[in-house]
């Protein structure tokens, strides 16, 4: 099973919530994977301090024209949708970091003068946290493009029962490739108008996605009670509130979990995963009815 | 024309309640909201729109079921995995080859390129005369290459433009703001940041304002390149936090890479000061200024629950620590609009326009 934590708005506690389920689920005994998708701004390994046992470079495919093979037809700048290829004075001219990769220009040479070369644009790393396993990638500084590190984190996480995938903010292409394929998605909000206004976003996003989601509520004693209004209305269940506790925020400030600092939020994460459990069957029985 | 761009690294460490307090402040800016994902700041700023146009960004494949032959060239083709392949049925009117409604004319044999024939027959007899399977491609996987189009040997894709948004030029108390909304799940959210940031240079130009004030997107990705190339100066909003630490590195990576001055200010510093003066220390090691400390303050969430920025809320507190920042931002760009135009563009790094983005 594979469920997503994300947010519209970022810093709402996505990875918070992300690692201590992890811990919390690892240490009740079950195969998890923690799957950091943030790959812009990855944190998880700063609570999980895992032990790194394998890194891999992301290295997606970029256009080489060979000048002398090229009878400058510029057909490939023609099909380039994303001017990584433009034509300049007489001869081509590559811009790698507008590159998607496609392989159009070389497929649509005539001379083949474009060969598809490998060009790193991050990292992935897998390892272990304490039982649970572990990984995460990190986007080259200067890089613009996430989603193809994403994609690369996701095809690295290792086997378990349980993915638990810590999404990026925001409601556009990296969210997608995180969230695509999941059976679940736990949106973390916070109870204010930025919170909220960021949420319905996300909710849209999710939707169009189609996956089933539920909502915690981080520092729940600040700001309204618009979002569960929200929530109410929506027909979202709210499944955790999280409060606004000054030694939970120490905790997170020093790198800790907050099960560390809160034990007795234990049992409010056993019981997450079981609330969460039972919605995937229960999505799953009305697909298949439908 | 000078731009200041407000930008986190991590999410949440509150970018936009600082943008919108300046925006007050400065009182003859242009605002231009490039956190174009989750756009906030109109939730402050309740804008008066004046100008509403559509965000097209790319294209977007779709079979013609119609006129599909059902090869599956498209999907062999297409490298974001954007083709779904369904059970066959029937019931589809057109000529597919090897099935019922074959003629046995053998045209389609002798003039693929692409062995699609043969490759129709496999799926044919693999699915036990229910016909081949459908194609259809899904849009949330579609990047809009275009491959599929040009490669369909019977030229069954469209290959129309995406509506991925909105903008907007908006009137509001503290001058016009520019916003905008990319659609849910939706691509091209760099190409859209600079659309809203040139839109803001030019709304700045027609009504004789000198200044742009940008809030950025979290993370160090297009979004965030796209508002921070060629900016006068960055200021970076971390927290006192293991996280805040580790994503202002990396995000002040991204403004050095591109040449762009960075100032850093601590938010809600008060609640660790040890790790803030850390911060700062190591900010200063790196080339950049400090610009501030604002310390931790309910007044900040309240004002947002009240529609106000900090600034108009409250007028002590908190609302002093925005101001003394504004004033360390404002006599820096002031000092940086009186160098000489040319001197200023030549410090600059030359960059790439984010045309497109993912």
């Amino acid at each position: 099973m594979k469920v997503a934590i994300a947010s519209g708005k970022g810093g709402t506690g996505k990875t918070t919530l992300a690692t201590n389920l992890a811990v919390v689920a690892a240490e009740l005994g079950r195969s998890v994977a923690y799957v950091d998708c943030d790959v812009e701004e990855p944190n998880g390994h700063l609570f999980l301090k895992p032990t790194i046992e394998h890194r891999q470079p992301v290295t997606p495919l970029v256009p080489h024209v060979s000048v002398e093979a090229c009878d400058r037809c510029g057909l490939c700048a023609q099909v380039c949708q994303y001017s990584a290829l433009v034509w300049l004075g007489d001869k081509p001219l590559v811009f790698p970091e507008l590159c998607h990769s496609c392989g159009g220009c070389a497929l649509v040479c005539p001379k083949k003068a474009i060969i598809e070369v490998p060009r790193e644009i991050g990292t992935v790393e897998t390892g272990h946290a304490g039982r649970a396993r572990f990984v995460h990638g990190l986007l080259n500084v200067g890089e613009a493009k996430s989603p193809p590190v994403i994609r690369a984190v996701r095809a690295a996480a290792p086997e378990a029962d349980w993915q638990l995938i810590d999404a990026p903010p925001g409601t556009s292409c990296p969210v997608v490739a995180a969230v695509r394929g999941c059976d679940f998605v736990l949106l973390v909000t916070e109870p204010t108008p930025f919170g909220l206004h960021d949420l319905k976003l996300a909710v849209e996003t999710v939707r169009q996605i189609g996956v089933p989601m539920g909502v915690v509520i981080n520092r729940a004693d600040i700001g309204d009670g618009r979002v569960a209004t929200y929530c109410a209305a929506e027909g979202i269940s709210v499944l955790l509130t999280i409060p606004d506790d000054r030694r939970i925020a120490e905790a997170y400030s020093r790198g800790e979990l907050i099960v560390t600092a809160r034990p007795d939020l234990r049992a409010a994460l056993a019981g997450l995963w079981e609330e969460v459990e039972g919605l995937v069957t229960v999505h799953e029985e009305a697909s298949r009815t439908a | 024309m000078r731009e200041l761009v407000v930008i986190s690294g991590k999410g949440g460490t509150g970018k936009t309640s600082l943008a919108a307090s300046f925006a007050v402040l400065a009182g003859n800016a242009v605002v231009a909201d490039c956190d174009v994902d989750a756009a906030d700041l109109h939730l402050v700023l309740s804008p008066q729109i004046q100008r509403r146009e559509e965000f097209r960004g790319g294209h977007e494949a779709v079979i013609r079921q119609g006129d599909c032959i059902r090869c599956g060239a498209c999907v062999t083709y297409c490298r974001f995995a954007a083709v779904g392949q369904y059970p066959g049925e029937n019931d589809i009117s057109a000529p597919r080859g090897p099935h019922s409604a074959c003629k046995g004319c053998d045209f389609c044999r002798r003039s693929c390129s692409v062995r699609t024939y043969e490759i129709l027959r496999e799926m044919w007899e693999a699915s036990g005369g229910n016909g081949p399977p459908v194609f259809a491609i899904d849009p949330l996987a579609c990047e809009g290459c275009g491959v599929c189009v040009r490669f369909c040997p019977v030229h069954a894709i469209d290959f129309a433009e995406r509506a991925c948004g909105e903008w907007f030029v908006s009137d509001t108390r503290c001058g016009p703001l520019v916003h905008a909304r990319l659609g849910a799940a939706a691509e091209n959210s760099g190409k859209l940041v600079s659309l809203v940031r040139a839109q803001a240079r030019e709304v700045a130009k027609n009504t004789g304002r000198e200044l742009v004030i940008i809030d950025g997107a979290p993370g160090i990705g297009c979004p965030v390149i796209a508002s921070l190339t060629g900016v006068t100066a960055a200021l970076i909003v971390t927290e006192w936090t293991v996280s805040g630490q580790h994503d202002l590195e990396r995000v002040a990576g991204v403004a050095r890479h591109f040449g762009v001055p960075a100032w850093v200010c601590v938010n809600k510093w008060d609640i660790n000061p040890d790790v803030t003066q850390q911060i700062e220390a190591a900010a200063r090691r790196r080339g950049m200024h400090i610009a501030g400390r604002v310390r931790y303050d309910k007044a900040v969430t309240a004002a947002q629950v009240a529609a106000r920025t900090i600034v108009e809320f409250t007028t002590d507190g908190v609302a002093s620590d925005v101001r003394a920042l504004w004033q360390e931002m404002d006599a820096y760009l002031n000092a940086s609009a009186a160098q000489p135009a040319s001197d200023h563009e030549a410090t600059r790094k030359p960059t790439v326009e984010l045309r497109s983005s993912t």
